[in-house]
């Protein structure tokens, strides 16, 4: 049945978010820190267990596929509610400060590969 | 008018499948701009997005959902829908890509986190906001529009500061989402470990997410996971350590 695979998907998410939550209030931040990553793990490791045993139900499974599937038309209703007015009308400080530390990030992002290349050869032999 | 009155209701009730139609439609015309006027080099889920971020100009602060037939955008764009799928994307994810690339994911966490901050409030810093409470908040608003106002809240900063700060982050999203997939080429990003890097370093999950589907869905789960863990650890940081840094410094 699709619905236990929704559910499934469901209880991750859950318990990712009350994981998140504890952690942000225990760091005394409020909010939610990782918590859609921590169900993200949860949600590979149980799959990755059920996989080298017997593998998830191809029906169960497709009730997981419908939620991943919908994630980029949730990407696509969220780019339309952004407030894209105030980004532009805050002036230069903000569109200048948001796009230029971003960009010095992109800079980085291949010297971090590379060195991350590197050190899983070094591991490796 | 009371015809008009009805279908007002109409709208407002069934919100959420409304947002559905119009997605639909929205990625349809897009797929098929993509196919016959782009002959596929720029992908129909980009435009799709750029028509998104069109629309929400038109808006007010939410957007186009401030119009009453587009409310049930706010509901399918929002943070539950947005947390629920990106866990479901995680069933394409292998556990031993993942572990292979946790650490430098973790350590492009911090260094993102870093280098956003302190370029981002210098140039706030050599715009003439010079104190440290403006550096900070400027500084915290460029890595995320949820970074930047907590910190300024924590740390007393005036409401206008707060709301650069939040336009700055919400500026950076639009802009990932926008050269994610102009530079993913020049920048290697056509692999899980560089996608999990990518995200950690970027960190806006809304934007890593837009940018790497408008990329190559396939990566979405790997950049998503590092992502949702950088707000978190600027939130952490910003008001506390960078903080009294920048006291100490400015």
């Amino acid at each position: 049945m699709k619905i236990y695979g929704v559910a499934f998907l469901a209880a991750c998410y859950l318990i990712g978010q009350v994981i998140g939550k504890y952690i942000g209030v225990g760091l005394g931040i409020g909010g939610n820190v990782g918590g859609v990553g921590i169900a993200m793990i949860l949600l590979v490791m149980i799959n990755d267990r059920f996989y080298k045993k017997t593998s998830l139900h191809v029906e169960t499974q497709a009730g997981v596929l419908f939620w991943s599937s919908m994630y980029i038309p949730v990407i696509v209703a969220m780019s339309s509610i952004l407030n894209v007015k105030v980004a532009l009308s805050n002036g230069w400080v903000a569109i200048c400060s948001g796009i230029l530390a971003t960009s010095c990030c992109y800079l980085l992002i291949p010297l971090i590969s590379k060195w991350s290349k590197l050190n899983l050869k070094k591991s490796t032999e | 008018m009371i015809g008009v009155d009805i279908l007002d209701e109409m709208f407002i009730k069934n919100g959420l499948v409304i947002a559905f139609l119009v997605v639909g439609v929205m990625l349809f015309l897009a797929d098929w701009m993509s196919k016959k006027i782009f002959n596929k080099r720029i992908p129909g889920v980009a435009i799709a997005i750029l028509a998104a971020l069109v629309m929400a100009y038109f808006g007010g602060d939410k957007g186009i959902a401030n119009h009453s037939v587009f409310s049930g955008m706010a509901l399918l764009g929002g943070a539950m829908f947005r947390d629920f799928t990106i866990v479901a994307t995680a069933m394409g994810a292998s556990l031993s890509e993942l572990r292979k690339t946790g650490l430098p994911g973790i350590i492009s966490l911090f260094i993102g986190v870093i280098v956003t901050f302190f370029v981002g409030g210098s140039i706030g810093y050599a715009m003439g906001y010079t104190d440290a409470v403006s550096f900070t908040t400027i500084g915290a608003g460029a890595c995320t529009y949820i970074v930047g106002p907590i910190t300024g809240a924590a740390i007393g900063a005036s409401s206008d500061l707060i709301a650069i700060s939040i336009a700055a982050g919400v500026v950076k999203t639009i802009f990932v989402t926008i050269i994610t997939p102009l530079v993913a080429k020049k920048i290697g990003l056509d692999n899980p470990g560089t996608a999990m890097i990518f995200g950690g370093m970027i960190g806006t999950t809304s934007g890593v997410a837009a940018g790497l589907a408008a990329t190559d869905p396939k990566l979405v789960p790997y950049g998503a996971l590092t992502a949702t863990f950088y707000t978190g650890i600027g939130v952490l940081l910003c008001p506390s350590v960078f903080y009294l840094l920048m006291v100490y410094l400015l």
